[in-house]
C-alpha cells in the first residue's frame, strides 16, 4: 500500500509532490490539513475508509470490471420480449456516435455563447417532438415518464387551481408509484375503472368521479397494457365540460401512424423518449417529455428549462435562451415551479438526432412495422393452446396482455422455460393487476424478425402442449 | 514565429459553422435511416397492420419532420457539438457548486459496452448479476463515505434526492401521525435552491435562514425557526461559499430536539471526502450527486443520479425496490415497510452508477481522500489569486480557508466600471472559458462561483485566473469591449428581450415561424 500512494494518480495533477509544495508555498501553509481549520476534530474522520483496495492502473480497473459485467446475460444473445416502460428499439449508429462526443458528454452550465450548441441541440429537440406531438411548447427533457406525468399532473392542479386528479387504472403500477409520492399531500390521485372486455376507460365512472375539484383526467396511449385508447375525445370532452384538463401520457414512437392526443383534445401530453434512439442500459435511458399549447398559463406552469430561439446582434444570426426563466425555481427557490436541476438532457439531444435521421417517412414506416410485427406475434401466440392473446379486444401497439390461465402453467415457470432457450418472455403481471393473474404484458418492436416471433411461439407451443 | 507562450491567454477563438436549424436543411425525398423491412409471411398473414386501427385514431397527415440524408445530419450535430464546451476541452472551473471534474474515458467505455447498454431492467434476477453487483457495491461504498446505512440510486439528479428526502420526511411523520403538524422545512440560503423549491412540492412551508456576518447561518436564528412544526432541515456544508459551518452539530442537535429529521445536501461532497462525515455531524439523511463528486460526466444536463443514504432507523421508508445480496446471489426487495413508493422508473441510471463505482474503484480510499485534499488545496490556491485580481473580492471568512468552492464577488469592479458578472462571462468566452454567476438570489452582489476539483493542472488554474484578470484590466481600461462581449465565441451579443413576451418567444421552431412570420421552406 505504501508504495501506491507514492504513485501519482493519473486524475490528479497537482498531487505531484513539486508541485504540491510550491502551492502550499503560495498559499502559505505547510500541510494541506491546515485549510481544513474549520472543520471541529470531533467531525474529523479517524483513520481511513473501509474501500476495497484500489485499481489505479487502467488496465486493472478493466479487467476488474469486465469481469463482473460478463455476468450479466443481455438482450444481445437473447430474443427480448420486455418492455413495460423500457423497449428495445434500434437505435441508430448516428445516436450513439453524437452522444459520446465529448463536447456534449462533458458540457454542463455554460452560457449560450460557449454552449451555443447544446442550446441549438436542445431547441431542435423541442422543435422535432413539437411536430410529432403536433405542439408547440415541449420541455428539455426531465427525468423521465415518472416525472413527466407527475408534473402533468402538478401542473394541471396549478393551472386549475383544483386538488384532485382522476387516472385511468390501467397505468403502469410502478409510474403510479411515483405519481402517488409526488402529489403526497398536495393533489389527491383517483383511479377510474376500465372496462374488463376491451381495457378502455369505464366512462360512466369517469362522470361519476368528475367533480368541481378535478383538475384533470390522465390516461395513457396506448396504455401501459398495450391496447390502444380510442375514446380520447370522449375523455377530453368529459374533462373539459367539467373545468378539468385532459392529460396523456404517449408514446412518441406511435405517432407516425396514431394521432397525437394533442388532436383528441389533450391539454397537457407527456411521456418518455428512451425510445428514440436511446439504449436500455438496464433503465438508464429513459427521459421525459412534457409539452402543452403555446398559451401563457400553461407555459408559466413547467418548471422544466424551456430553451428558446430569439436573435443576436449580428444580422442573420440565431441565439439562443431561457424562455420565462423567472417560473424557475434556479431563479426564485421556493416561489418557483417545483424545481428543475439536472435532468436527462443528452438523451433529449439524442432523440432529437433520432427524429432527424428518421423523418417523416422513417417514423410513419416504424409505427406500420411494429403495428404488422406484434399483430403477427398476437396471432402466433394466440394459435396455441389454452393461450389468449391479446387479452383485451382492442387494436394494440406494440405490447400486448398474454393470458396464460388456461395453460396450467405460471407466468414464471414459463419463464423460465423460455429462458433456457435464449428468450426473455414478457413481463409478468400477476402482482401487479388481480384481475391479470397468470397473464404476461409482451413487447414486440422493428427489432424482432419473423425467426424471433416464430421462435417464441415454437418453444411456448413446446412448453404448453407437451 | 510560434506561439507567444509568454502570455498564458490564448489567442482563441470557437468554430462557428453558421449551421442552420435542423429544419432549414429538409430537402423532400432524403432518408437518413432505413428501418428493418417486414418479411413478406408477415405482410401475407396480417395485411398492412394498420387498417386495424379506428379510423378517428389514425394519422392523417405524417408528422412535419425534416428529411435529411444521414450524413448531413451527423454533420449538424457535429458541428453543433463544436459549438458547445465540454469540460473535456476548457479549464471548466467557472461552473462552481458543480465539481466539472474528470470523467475518465475508461469508464466511459466500460458504460458503452452492451452489458449495459442491452439490459433490459425488468431481467430476471440472474441474468443481471453483474449489474446488481455493481449496484450492491456501490451502496457499500456510499455507506462507508458517508457513515449512513443504505443508499438508493433511484433519484435521477441532486433535486429529484432532495424532493426523496423531503418525500422520507413527510412519510415518516406520517406513520406517526404527526404529518399535518410538522408543516415546516428550514433550509439556508446558501444551501441550493431546490432544497427550498423541493419541500414546497411536499406541500411544506419553507423557512430560509439567511447568514451571519461570518456568512454561516447563525444557531439564533436556528433556534428561533425550530418548533413543534419543524418537519426537517435541509441544509448543504460546506454551503456554497465554501465555507464549512463548524457549528453543524448543534444544528442538527437543535432540529432532532424539536423532533425533525436532518437532511444532508452533499450534492457536492468532493472537498470532503475520507475528511468528514454525514454519520458524525449526525444526519438522519444524506445525498451526493454521482455525476460530481464521483465523475460521471454532466451530459448537458443529465442523465445523472442523486445517491440517497439513510440511517437504519430510515431504511423501511427507502423507495423500492432496493438490492440485496443473500451471500449467493444478488436480488431485488420490494418489501419495505413505509416506502414512499418510487421517485423514478426501475432502479436509477444505471452507466451513472458504474462510472461512480470505477472511479472509486480507481483511487480507493486513500486516492479518494487525495482528490479531496487537492481540490481543496487549488481552491486555497485560486482564493490567494483572485483577491490579487483588481475589482475582485471574497466576501466573508476574511483571513480564513475555504474547502471545495469560493463564491466571489465583482460588485466593486461594477461599481467602479458598470462591468457587471454577467459582462464579465462573456467576455470570458472570448479566451475559450466559461464562467457560471452564481444560484439567485445574489445575496453576494455581482457573484461567481469558482470550484476547480482536483482535475486541473497548476498550468491551468494559471491560465484561467489570468484570464479572469485579463478582463478585470480591460474592464477597468475600456469598459464597453467587455460589455460588448463575445468576439470570438460562436455567436454575439444576445437579444433576450422576446425570452420573456408571450407574444414573442418561441420554444419551438413550428412556434418561431408562426409568431415571427417566417415562412416555412
Amino acid at each position: 500500500m505504501k508504495k501506491e500512494e507514492k504513485r501519482v494518480h493519473p486524475y490528479i495533477p497537482n498531487s505531484a509532490p513539486k508541485v504540491k509544495a510550491s502551492m502550499l508555498e503560495e498559499i502559505g501553509v505547510k500541510d494541506i490539513y491546515e485549510l481544513y481549520e474549520d472543520i471541529p476534530k470531533n467531525l474529523r474522520f479517524q483513520g481511513e475508509l473501509n474501500l476495497p483496495e484500489a485499481l489505479p492502473s487502467e488496465y486493472a480497473l478493466k479487467r476488474h470490471v469486465e469481469k463482473i459485467l460478463s455476468k450479466n446475460r443481455t438482450c444481445r444473445e437473447n430474443i427480448n420480449f420486455l418492455g413495460a416502460g423500457c423497449w428495445q428499439h434500434y437505435v441508430p449508429a448516428v445516436c450513439d456516435e453524437i452522444n459520446q462526443r465529448s463536447e456534449f458528454l462533458t458540457a454542463y452550465g455554460g452560457e449560450p455563447y460557449e454552449d451555443h450548441g447544446r442550446f441549438q441541440a436542445l431547441f431542435e429537440y423541442e422543435s422535432l417532438m413539437g411536430e410529432l406531438l403536433d405542439l408547440d411548447v415541449v420541455n428539455v427533457p426531465t427525468y423521465d415518464w415518472c416525472q413527466a406525468a407527475s408534473t402533468s399532473i402538478r401542473m394541471a392542479g396549478r393551472i386549475t387551481g383544483r386538488n384532485e386528479i382522476l387516472v385511468s387504472d390501467t397505468i403502469s403500477p410502478e409510474r403510479l408509484l411515483a405519481v402517488k409520492n409526488y402529489c403526497r399531500p398536495v393533489v389527491a390521485v383517483k383511479m377510474v375503472k376500465h372496462n374488463p372486455r376491451t381495457g378502455l376507460m369505464d366512462l360512466d365512472d369517469l362522470e361519476a368521479k368528475m367533480s368541481t375539484n378535478t383538475a384533470g383526467v390522465y390516461f395513457e396511449n396506448p396504455s401501459y397494457l398495450g391496447f390502444i385508447e380510442f375514446q380520447g375525445e370522449d375523455i377530453s370532452s368529459i374533462a373539459h365540460k367539467n373545468g378539468a384538463l385532459c392529460l396523456v401520457g404517449v408514446d412518441p414512437v406511435s405517432l407516425g401512424i396514431i394521432i397525437p392526443p394533442s388532436n383528441y383534445g389533450a391539454d397537457i401530453v407527456c411521456g418518455d423518449i428512451q425510445g428514440l434512439g436511446i439504449h436500455m442500459n438496464y433503465g438508464g435511458g429513459l427521459g421525459g417529455f412534457i409539452a402543452t399549447r403555446d398559451e401563457e398559463k400553461f407555459v408559466m406552469e413547467f418548471p422544466s428549462r424551456l430553451f428558446g430561439i430569439t436573435k443576436t446582434s449580428v444580422e442573420g444570426e440565431y441565439g439562443f435562451g431561457d424562455v420565462a426563466y423567472e417560473r424557475t425555481s434556479f431563479a426564485v427557490r421556493e416561489e418557483g415551479k417545483e424545481f428543475v436541476g439536472t435532468h436527462a438532457a443528452l438523451w433529449g439531444i439524442t432523440a432529437g438526432v433520432y427524429l432527424s435521421l428518421m423523418g417523416p417517412k422513417g417514423m410513419v414506416e416504424l409505427g406500420k412495422t411494429i403495428m404488422q410485427k406484434s399483430q403477427y406475434a398476437m396471432k402466433k401466440l394466440g394459435e396455441i393452446k389454452g393461450v389468449k392473446a391479446p387479452l383485451f379486444e382492442s387494436p394494440h401497439f406494440k405490447e400486448f396482455v398474454v393470458d396464460f390461465k388456461k395453460t396450467g402453467k405460471t407466468v414464471s415457470e414459463i419463464n423460465e422455460f423460455l429462458r433456457k432457450t435464449s428468450i426473455f418472455g414478457g413481463k409478468d403481471l400477476s402482482e401487479e393487476f388481480s384481475e391479470l393473474e397468470n397473464c404476461a404484458l409482451y413487447c414486440v418492436t422493428e427489432v424482432h424478425s419473423k425467426e424471433d416471433i416464430d421462435k417464441l411461439a415454437k418453444a411456448l407451443k413446446d412448453y404448453l402442449e407437451r | 514565429m510560434g506561439i507567444n507562450r509568454e502570455s498564458k491567454i490564448r489567442n482563441f477563438h470557437q468554430a462557428k459553422w453558421d449551421e442552420p436549424i435542423i429544419f432549414e436543411l429538409s430537402k423532400e425525398g432524403e432518408r437518413g435511416i432505413l428501418i428493418p423491412e417486414v418479411e413478406k409471411e408477415i405482410e401475407d398473414c396480417v395485411g398492412d397492420g394498420i387498417s386495424l386501427l379506428p379510423e378517428n385514431m389514425k394519422r392523417k397527415k405524417a408528422p412535419a419532420l425534416p428529411e435529411i440524408s444521414q450524413m448531413r445530419v451527423l454533420k449538424h450535430y457535429l458541428r453543433l457539438s463544436q459549438h458547445c464546451l465540454g469540460a473535456d476541452f476548457n479549464v471548466d472551473l467557472g461552473q462552481g457548486t458543480c465539481t466539472m471534474k474528470y470523467s475518465p474515458k475508461i469508464n466511459e467505455i466500460l458504460a458503452r459496452s452492451p452489458e449495459v447498454t442491452e439490459l433490459h431492467p425488468l431481467q430476471e434476477k440472474n441474468t443481471v448479476q453483474g449489474a446488481l453487483e455493481i449496484i450492491y457495491k456501490l451502496d457499500t461504498f456510499l455507506r462507508e463515505i458517508s457513515g449512513l446505512n443504505r443508499f438508493t440510486f433511484q433519484p435521477g439528479g441532486g433535486s429529484s434526492a432532495i424532493l426523496a428526502m423531503a418525500s422520507i420526511i413527510f412519510a415518516y411523520f406520517d406513520v406517526r401521525g404527526e404529518a399535518n403538524r410538522r408543516d415546516e422545512i428550514i433550509t439556508t440560503i446558501f444551501s441550493h435552491p431546490s432544497d427550498a423549491a423541493a419541500a414546497v412540492v411536499k406541500g411544506y412551508k419553507v423557512i430560509t435562514l439567511y447568514q451571519g456576518e461570518d456568512g454561516l447561518p447563525e444557531v439564533e436564528a436556528l433556534k428561533k425557526a425550530v418548533s413543534s412544526r419543524t418537519a426537517g432541515l435541509l441544509i448543504t456544508n460546506p454551503e456554497d461559499t465554501g465555507i464549512f459551518n463548524p457549528k453543524i452539530v448543534e444544528f442538527t442537535k437543535i432540529v432532532h430536539e424539536a423532533g425533525g429529521i436532518c437532511g444532508y445536501d452533499q450534492a457536492n461532497a468532493n472537498g470532503i471526502l475520507g475528511v468528514t462525515r454525514a454519520k458524525e455531524a449526525e444526519f438522519d439523511i444524506c445525498f451526493f450527486n454521482l455525476h460530481k463528486t464521483f465523475s460521471s460526466p454532466h451530459g448537458c444536463g443529465g442523465p445523472a443520479v442523486g445517491a440517497l443514504g439513510v440511517t437504519d432507523e430510515l431504511k423501511g421508508y427507502l423507495p423500492v425496490p432496493v438490492v440485496e445480496f443473500d451471500g449467493d446471489t444478488y436480488f431485488l426487495n420490494y418489501n419495505l415497510p413505509n416506502t414512499i413508493g418510487k421517485i423514478r422508473g426501475f432502479l436509477g441510471v444505471f452507466p451513472v452508477i458504474l462510472r461512480a463505482y470505477a472511479w472509486i474503484m480507481s483511487l480507493g480510499a486513500a486516492g479518494l481522500k487525495e482528490a479531496a485534499n487537492v481540490a481543496v488545496l487549488n481552491n486555497n490556491y485560486i482564493l490567494k489569486k483572485v483577491k490579487e485580481i483588481r475589482g475582485a473580492s471574497a466576501p466573508y471568512a476574511a483571513g480564513r480557508h475555504r474547502i471545495e468552492q469560493v463564491r466571489y464577488s465583482w460588485d466593486k469592479l461594477t461599481k467602479d466600471t458598470g462591468v457587471t458578472t454577467e459582462d464579465v462571462t462573456c467576455r470570458m468566452a472570448d479566451f475559450g472559458f466559461h464562467l457560471w454567476s452564481s444560484h439567485h438570489p445574489f445575496i453576494v452582489p455581482q457573484p461567481f462561483t469558482i470550484e476547480p476539483t482536483e482535475s486541473y493542472s497548476k498550468d491551468e488554474i494559471d491560465e484561467y485566473i489570468s484570464g479572469l484578470k485579463r478582463v478585470a484590466e480591460e474592464a477597468y481600461k475600456n469598459p464597453e469591449k467587455v460589455k460588448n462581449a463575445p468576439y470570438n465565441s460562436v455567436v454575439h451579443k444576445i437579444d433576450n428581450s422576446t425570452l420573456d413576451d408571450p407574444d414573442k418567444w418561441a420554444i419551438t421552431w413550428r412556434a418561431y415561424l408562426k409568431k415571427h412570420k417566417v415562412k416555412r421552406q
